[in-house]
């Protein structure tokens, strides 16, 4: 078929056409040459002036760094894992780096990567993408030909065209986008990675709490888990589980919306839509659930909704950026009912990791894929949503 | 508690600051008490946030609810045996409506209310009335939206009418001469939504060349500008662009919502949108709801001491606007004079005539 090209964007190609890259040949994981691209792709980033400004870009510039690549090549240490092909990738909208990780993780697994940036106007997309043409320029590497960044508004006719063509198709950003998606069809032996609709919570554990003196720091962890991203990622938590005596609780609660507050009055400009949307959902919460009560002493920045039960929906009642829902306990084993197939991402401010994962493995819980401390519950890892990206999107040759 | 039909004693914009300040208060924490203790969605609300009835300073202080709750919820001050009329806004398929339930009382006093802002413009007498719309729009009751009430809502001040778009949405040329024949030298009403009349009034009047007299005229419409601005079309060349092709010469917006029909706020001579002494408007800050200084944008919080079958009488709209002063504007009218500036982004497409503009889009 043939794509109207006035329809799509390259943000950046290797090669002219996109349907040839489809000829290259594939190549081992953790092949030296992407290690190597990756690694000046780090540098780069590192050294760039406009990079300063985004410490998402500098964050993944850190993750593409020679000894973190080194260190997870070696958990991959098998000698017949090699690409599948060419891997077509659905990068998010909402979230502006993300697109930078899919692609990295899909050139480690050894693949063609076409990536679909999100449409909006993230700076973060054209950096990449100018240092990425930086380096492919080098004649040193042929890397570059392994990837394109397009972007194009939703249509089903190219999604169409590069779904036709894939080996691997991922996709990101919820189940709405994985509906549309897959409307469009793949080859029958292409593999598929799906992100869908997924919520997260924090564990804040009282008594520990109230021992802390980093507030900064906390305050700054706190911020990039939730306002960096409008609290719209999905392993940004929506609901505060307070563990302690109801005393304990109080006063950690105080001390650390305080130490938000502080933080964020002057960082984030709330949108009156999102203003008026908090106030919706807190006012559903309300009328839906017994007993609730809606805490607006920070202003419109923090929307603090304090439940006295908590159920499967729960999770419902709250809205990006930033409103909470707040629930407070003595055990950990209220959390339970909302640990559901949708819960990914249990984060905790000083509780112990190994503690919350006993407690997942005991109670035989179906959701909860990551356990991490406050402020990296947005750090990319190759292992995502319970799935390991190198290993989804590459193949293992059987030698006998 | 005062009763609604001494408030309707009171000339529209006859109430100084002051004098209103203290009514509104004590007027609306009885309102704020009734809805408290006859809907349980309301109660449930003020009781999350900590609000006390009992204990209102002004009637700035009452909680606001958007105006998108009556979207989700069926929010209501009286029992399902009083409900005599539901009201919907308008919506396109897909959207959800609001609906707005009303007892015998609400609905007449909605009537009574919306006569005495409109006759203050218009006279008491009535008057031969053009529907710059079409008559499909009333056959069908059952999806009887927000554009058919407020043509309903407005034919009250008619003695004879016609409107000006037959079925198929084509301007009755013909129709429309015979009736300015027949009322020759009468004060004409004519109502209508604002896109509407641009779209199938204005723009078949020019596309034709037919050029009725309507100097003895007198519009009022409404709706909002939405689909105008984005065709660049202001508020001020409407005004002159109608009166070049038709010679109507007063021309009055008004800004409403189904959620308080009956409390409209009228367009003055002087292009300013005013509160009357059944309604106020407040201008929050979207940071923190706090009330923004007069000349400063912010959301519209609406307040109206109407809405006794639902509990309607404080709602944040989502809409941006901006108060320029109270009892001061040189028309003469007490109250506050304000003007709109539009949806807040992202929300989605509310109000009458702008929901057919999204469709033909």
């Amino acid at each position: 078929m043939q794509l109207n090209s006035h329809d799509i964007k390259i943000v950046y190609s290797g090669m002219e056409n996109l349907e040839r890259m489809k000829r290259l040949p594939v190549r081992k994981v953790f092949d030296e040459e992407v290690c190597c691209f990756l690694h000046e792709l780090s540098s780069a980033i590192r050294m760039d002036k406009e990079c300063r400004d985004y410490p998402d870009l500098i964050t993944f510039g850190f993750f593409c760094r020679k000894a973190n690549i080194e260190r997870l090549k070696n958990e991959y240490a098998e000698e017949y894992r090699i690409g599948r092909g060419f891997s077509f990738h659905i990068a998010p909208s909402n979230v502006p780096i993300n697109f930078a990780y899919t692609l990295a993780a899909g050139l480690l697994a050894g693949n063609i990567c076409v990536v679909r940036a999100s449409t909006k106007d993230f700076k973060q997309t054209e950096i990449i993408c100018r240092l990425i043409k930086q380096i492919a320029d080098r004649q040193a590497f042929s890397t570059g030909k392994y990837i394109a960044i397009i972007q194009y508004k939703h249509k089903k006719e190219i999604t169409d065209f590069f779904s036709a063509l894939s080996d691997i198709r991922v996709i990101w950003g919820g189940d709405s986008t994985v509906e549309e998606i897959q409307k469009s069809k793949i080859p029958p032996r292409c593999m598929e990675v799906v992100f869908a609709d997924r919520y997260s919570a924090c564990v804040m554990d009282a008594k520990q709490i109230l021992k802390m003196k980093n507030w900064k720091e906390i305050a700054q962890n706190f911020y990039n888990d939730t306002y960096l991203y409008d609290q719209n990622a999905c392993s940004s938590p929506h609901l505060l589980y307070w563990l302690g005596t109801k005393e304990e609780i109080e006063q950690a609660k105080r001390l650390f919306w305080d130490a938000i507050d502080e933080q964020i009055k002057s960082k984030y400009r709330i949108e009156p839509v999102i203003a008026v949307d908090k106030l919706t959902m807190a006012y559903r919460a309300a009328i839906e659930k017994s007993d609730v009560r809606i805490q607006t002493e920070y202003a419109n920045l923090i929307y603090r909704i304090e439940l006295t039960e908590l159920d499967a929906d729960s999770l419902n009642f709250s809205c990006p950026g930033g409103s909470y829902l707040e629930y407070s306990s003595e055990e950990i084993s209220g959390l339970k009912v909302i640990a559901t197939k949708k819960f990914q991402t249990l984060s905790y401010l000083g509780s112990n990791p190994k503690d919350l994962a006993d407690w997942v493995i005991e109670e035989g819980i179906l959701g909860v894929d990551r356990i991490v401390p406050m402020g990296k519950t947005a750090d990319f890892s190759l292992l995502w949503d319970g799935y390991d990206l190198i290993k989804e999107m590459s193949r293992k040759i059987v030698v006998q | 508690m005062m009763e609604y039909r001494e408030i309707l004693e009171i000339p529209p914009y006859s109430m100084d600051k002051k004098e209103k300040e203290l009514y509104l208060t004590t007027y609306l924490s009885d309102l704020t008490k009734y809805h408290y203790v006859n809907c349980r969605e309301y109660q449930k609300i003020l009781d999350a946030v900590g609000f006390d009835v009992e204990e209102i300073d002004t009637y700035r202080n009452i909680p606001f609810l958007p105006v998108r709750l009556f979207k989700e919820y069926d929010l209501k001050s009286i029992s399902e045996e009083e409900i005599r009329k539901t009201m919907t806004s308008s919506g396109t398929s897909g959207q959800k409506v609001s609906r707005i339930y009303l007892d015998k009382e609400t609905a007449a006093n909605q009537t009574k209310t919306l006569t005495k802002i409109v006759s203050s413009y218009i006279g008491k007498q009535r008057l031969p009335m053009i529907i710059l719309d079409t008559s499909a729009l009333l056959k069908d009751r059952a999806a009887f939206s927000a554009r058919g009430a407020g043509i309903l809502g407005f034919s009250i001040f008619a003695r004879d009418k016609l409107y000006a778009l037959n079925e198929a949405m084509e301007l009755d040329i013909e129709g429309i001469k015979q009736f300015l024949e027949e009322h020759k030298g009468e004060k004409i009403f004519l109502f209508g939504f604002t896109f509407m009349i641009w779209q199938y009034f204005y723009q078949e009047l020019i596309r034709t060349g037919f050029r009725p007299d309507l100097s003895n005229g007198i519009l009022i419409h409404g709706g909002g500008w939405k689909k105008l601005l984005s065709e660049a079309v202001s508020p001020e060349q409407f005004k002159e662009e109608l009166k070049s092709v038709c010679g109507i010469k007063q021309v009055y917006d008004y800004y409403g919502m189904v959620e308080q029909t009956g409390t409209i706020y009228m367009e003055c001579e002087c292009g300013y949108l005013h509160t009357s002494v059944f309604s106020d408007v407040i201008i929050r800050r979207a940071s923190d709801f706090s009330i923004a200084e007069e000349g400063e944008e912010g959301l519209i919080e609406v307040v109206s001491v109407l809405p006794k079958s639902y509990p309607g009488h404080v709602l944040l709209t989502e809409d941006c606007g901006v108060i320029f002063g109270e009892d001061t504007c040189s028309c003469g009218r007490k109250g506050k004079y304000f003007k709109v500036k539009g949806r807040i982004k992202n929300a989605e497409i509310r109000g009458c005539s702008d929901t057919y503009a999204a469709k033909f889009s």
